[in-house]
């Protein structure tokens, strides 16, 4: 029993430190002026890489998802004639859910734990120290860029992932099934809220990719350098920032809707 | 050069983004009735609310005129007060006019009908704060079939 | 700033580290001299290459001083010992070169970081940092695409891209062939008495180590067991010193790692 309790002690402790680890290593990153004019194509590629890359797995996951729930939610609502409910339906729980956090569950998978292993492949090989050495702050130099390029990438995803689910909603909803076309569009207008639904998604979205980014830069810079130590921080990554996202979803929800 | 093929793929994917963004704000949400110095307030009295909520919208036959913009209730007469915020290009109704807290289709969300009045010289035209006398409650089920029963007794 | 030459570049007084329990160096003192090659050679595990990040400040020690041009770097704020850090460079084991950049973009590194060069004097001054390790021919490969001893080499042209005044290695004769163990030992020399450098090697290689220092210490035991020029090192009395040169397996430094009496052990099992 007291072995137990002495674990977890550990276990937060250690939950802890990483937390105050993870916030140094931030603000070592943010501190000072960042300059993009200087180190613009440094911005530019980690752009390419964690968001453009990222592009057609969005694409790809959006229009499905979209498809499906336009066929789900047209089964239930017909049972109760409400068909032309579909497009707030399928525009709501984009926007409002699956959107930000789907986005956000496979950035992690695609990106994040890219960025984990490419951190934690620099450390191993020494290039981070061997910056160091050369007077150039590897915070600043390989972490700043790829934490801007994180938290700006993902909302842009997580905006062309909800476009995407709608118009695969309307190929399903109104193209296959026979839903009305202007009820489709018009039901969703009267039904959305540009404020509450479309801006609240993309406030989640920019959280959830701080949340990512951070955990996933984290858990690379402070990996143990072996092979092992790597692929466990890959895996890391993907399952606390996974976890962190829902956990985070619930919270926002619960102050944006919830009230 | 590479890095100017980088730039364009980047441009590329903010440019998509940007299209989706506005997707969404033009033809997805409502952007609405916006702003107070577009809209003015009209103030009415129900006697029961049933399930209308804030932003549900106001209709004059259909055609939506503007949206409810908060509910209170009236700490004297515990009636619920329900403020509208109409859009300003609809700003002719008389003082006459009616409204009923209605519902689309038989389990849709409700709103509230605007049934505009008669005018002739004595009447004059809702300003900014007007009360709209004229009110009709929702429909409460339980209400309903409680008179229905009550009727068939009386037979 | 100058100095005065004849006092050390790097002076080492009373270092004493640890980390965590463990007591990596106690009070333990060394000078590289301006202009020397200077060599540190000890058993593995005894924290060689700690010495160099203490140097490099990336690490801190528990208490002593570590000088360098007179200036002492853990009490150094971030800013000078980023300012220190430009005039010394190190050479790591793996050579740790940027993966995602070509040889050329490696050499340019430092040079693009710390100066604002056009273009054109960039170019000249890489070509003539690959030309002096050999490597002119190979500027547009990546590290993937380079030979163990060539990525060294071109980590040492990256090395002395900004003519650092103290370059420090670390084992860089580890796992190389003959060959490039040649190359590499010419280049260290050559680049030391060319540029005017002060080297400090570290490795446990002794015929290497002993063909081009000018100056020698052996550490082990958390401390200097032993310094002085190479000719010295041989005559030296003591037994541990000895055995390091001379590779002998058993000796001051048991081949055996401390344990339990092996006859009772072994009958332990046998129970």
């Amino acid at each position: 029993m007291l072995k137990q309790i002495q674990q977890l002690g550990a276990n937060t402790l250690g939950t802890l430190q990483g937390l105050g680890r993870a916030t140094l290593m931030l603000f070592g990153a943010l501190w000072g002026r960042p300059r993009p004019l200087k180190n613009w194509h440094l911005y530019m590629k980690q752009i390419y890489v964690v968001g453009v890359l990222s592009l057609l797995i969005i694409l790809v996951s959006g229009l499905f998802i979209g498809m499906v729930l336009a066929l789900q939610g047209y089964t239930v609502l017909a049972k109760f004639g409400a068909e032309q409910m579909l497009g707030p339906l399928v525009a709501l729980s984009l926007l409002r859910e699956l959107g930000p956090v789907v986005t956000a569950l496979l950035f992690a998978g695609r990106a994040g734990s890219a960025l984990t292993a490419e951190i934690g492949l620099m450390k191993a090989t020494e290039q981070l120290s061997s910056m160091e050495m050369m007077a150039v702050d590897p915070l600043r130099r390989v972490i700043a860029p790829r934490f801007w390029a994180g938290v700006i990438s993902m909302p842009l995803l997580a905006l062309i992932f909800n476009a995407v689910g709608i118009l695969g909603g309307h190929l399903v909803g109104v193209d296959w099934l026979g839903v009305d076309g202007g009820g489709y569009w018009s039901a969703m207008q009267a039904n959305v809220d540009f404020q509450q639904d479309v801006v609240n998604g993309v406030i989640k979205s920019i959280v959830f990719a701080f949340v990512v980014t951070v955990i996933a830069l984290h858990k690379g810079f402070d990996a143990v350098p072996t092979s092992e130590g790597i692929s466990q921080a890959t895996t890391q990554t993907v399952v606390t920032a996974s976890l962190a996202v829902l956990g985070f979803d619930f919270v926002l929800t619960a102050v944006m809707f919830g009230g | 050069m590479a890095s100017r093929k980088l730039e364009l793929f980047v441009g590329f994917f903010v440019a998509l983004a940007i299209a989706a963004l506005l997707l969404l704000a033009l033809k997805v949400a409502n952007t609405g009735v916006a702003g107070s110095d577009q809209s003015y307030q009209l103030l009415a009295k129900f006697e029961n609310i049933g399930g209308l909520k804030a932003r549900s919208p106001v209709k004059v036959g259909g055609v939506v005129v503007g949206r409810v913009a908060s509910i209170q209730l009236d700490p004297e007469s515990f009636q619920p007060v329900v403020t509208l915020e109409i859009n300003s290009s609809y700003n002719n109704f008389p003082e006459t006019s009616s409204l009923a807290i209605l519902t689309s289709g038989l389990l849709g969300e409700q709103y509230i009908g605007l049934q505009p009045g008669f005018v002739d010289e004595n009447v004059e035209i809702l300003k900014n704060g007007d009360y709209i006398e004229d009110t009709k409650s929702a429909i409460v089920l339980e209400e309903l079939i409680g008179q229905f029963l009550f009727n068939r007794g009386n037979q | 700033m100058e100095f005065g030459l004849d006092k050390p570049l790097v002076d080492i007084q009373n270092l004493t580290f640890r980390r965590g329990e463990r007591v990596i160096y106690d009070d333990m003192s060394m000078q590289f001299q301006r202009g020397k090659v200077t060599a540190i050679m000890g058993p593995s595990g005894i924290g060689k290459t700690t010495l160099l990040r203490l140097i490099g400040g990336q690490l801190k020690p528990d208490s002593g001083k570590i000088l360098f041009e007179g200036a002492d770097i853990p009490s150094l704020n971030r800013q000078e010992l980023y300012q220190a850090r430009k005039k010394m460079s190190m050479l790591f084991q793996s050579g740790a070169l940027f993966t995602e950049m070509s040889v050329f973009d490696n050499v340019a590194f430092p040079i693009r970081e710390h100066t604002r060069l056009p273009e054109a004097i960039i170019r000249t001054m890489v070509l003539m940092k690959l030309e002096a390790v050999g490597l002119r021919g190979a500027r547009d490969l990546m590290p993937a695409e380079l030979s163990g001893g060539m990525a060294r080499r071109a980590a040492l042209a990256r090395a002395i891209a900004l003519d650092p005044q103290l370059i420090m290695y670390d084992e860089p004769f580890a796992g190389q062939d003959p060959i490039s163990m040649g190359v590499i030992v010419r280049l260290i020399r050559s680049l030391n008495d060319a540029l005017g450098l002060t080297s400090i090697v570290v490795s446990h290689d002794v015929a290497e180590v002993m063909s081009i220092a000018d100056y020698v210490y052996v550490v082990a035991e958390r401390r200097v067991i032993g310094h002085g020029t190479p000719e010295q090192l041989r005559q030296h009395e003591s037994p541990l010193v000895q055995q390091f040169l001379q590779g002998q397996a058993d000796g001051p430094v048991p081949f055996h790692f401390k344990a339990a009496d092996y006859a009772t052990e072994l009958m332990e099992l046998s129970r």
